[in-house]
């Protein structure tokens, strides 16, 4: 492996990322481009925790979470996401490994986590709409949450889509050992959306 | 858990860590936080509690399921740079919002047009601004 930069390849025109900057570039490609994108995505989550933050501290009328919010609901969503972080990061040890029964079970079971978090969270939105008269145009409180939670509700449904589309594709034999770069990527993003909601969770129902 | 096996196209460097030690630790800090959260502190040891170990998570979740901890040292810089970049946004506007009163607004009060946009009929009670 040498630290040319020249793009002359042994394979037709196929570039292979150690061959560019060895430094710079993972091995997958896919990798680079998904943690560019969610570092972008995690700009725009920051962007509206910082704007709930300086909404909420310079309020001294803002309402406690735990009046209107189900804290108890909310944590089990929590360790559900959690939970199905886990089992993605081990459908994607099954598939670098060649365990195709291992990958399919596991991406199974991290899609059925999606879903529950997903049902709870609708459940939990009905609740608080027509029992608690929430509403985003009520007031800073109400808005905040809802934009929030239903932002990051819509990158879980977004994950979860992309996480059956994998498993299918699993299920008809199309990601053998060789594409396990395919479910790092889907991984990557589970984790973050994973990772969000614990902020969210600490900064939106806990504080 | 060795992840040796160099497939074509595909290469495992690294060997995998222990997932199911990472969960234990997130549940275990889950649970603290919840603990935290019922033991009714005083606020501001409460927000930092919360806050450093809902950050504790993060980077558990970052650095072990991401695999952030065994990817290359370049990849790292695109997942810190947001960090820097939001606690930045988070606390830049601090100084400026908690020391004047040019952002107070009574969230109960339902905006309906611009013209409404910014004026509080519930008006805070004057505070004495001492002179320059």
């Amino acid at each position: 492996m040498s630290d040319a930069v020249a793009v002359e390849t042994h394979d037709h025109g196929a570039v292979h990322a150690d061959q560019l900057e060895p430094s710079l570039t993972p091995g997958n490609l896919g990798k680079l481009g998904m943690w560019t994108f969610l570092a972008g995505d995690a700009m725009t989550f920051g962007a509206g925790i910082a704007a709930y933050g300086a909404l909420r501290i310079n309020n001294p009328n803002w309402p406690t979470p735990a009046d209107y919010l189900g804290i108890t609901t909310t944590a089990v969503m929590t360790f559900i996401l959690i939970c199905s972080s886990v089992t993605m990061v081990e459908a994607l040890d099954g598939v670098q490994h060649g365990m195709q029964s291992k990958f399919r079970t596991f991406m199974a079971l991290t899609v059925l986590g999606g879903l529950l978090f997903l049902g709870m969270q609708a459940f939990e939105w009905h609740h608080l709409l027509t029992e608690k008269g929430m509403s985003v145009q009520r007031d800073l409180f109400d808005a905040t949450f809802f934009i929030l939670t239903g932002f990051h509700g819509c990158h879980v449904f977004g994950g979860v889509v992309y996480n059956t589309v994998l498993l299918i594709r699993g299920m008809m034999g199309k990601i053998p050992q060789a594409k396990a770069g395919l479910v790092e990527v889907a991984g990557l993003y589970w984790h973050f959306v994973d990772l969000v909601w614990i902020l969210i969770f600490t900064f939106i129902y806990l504080i | 858990m060795t992840t040796q096996a160099a497939v074509s196209g595909y290469e495992v460097e690294h060997s995998g860590p222990n997932y199911i030690a990472v969960f234990i630790y997130l549940a275990v800090l889950t649970g603290i936080e919840l603990g935290v959260y019922a033991m009714g502190l005083p606020q501001v040891a409460k927000v930092g509690l919360l806050v450093a170990l809902a950050w504790a998570k993060a980077v558990l979740v970052a650095m072990y399921f991401m695999h952030l901890a065994m990817e290359k040292r370049a990849l790292a810089i695109i997942a810190i740079v947001p960090v820097v970049l939001v606690t930045f946004l988070c606390f830049m506007l601090l100084p400026d919002l908690t020391t004047r009163m040019w952002t107070k607004f009574d969230h109960k009060i339902k905006v309906t047009n611009a013209a409404e946009m910014g004026a509080n009929p519930v008006a805070p009670p004057p505070v004495k601004v001492p002179p320059h």
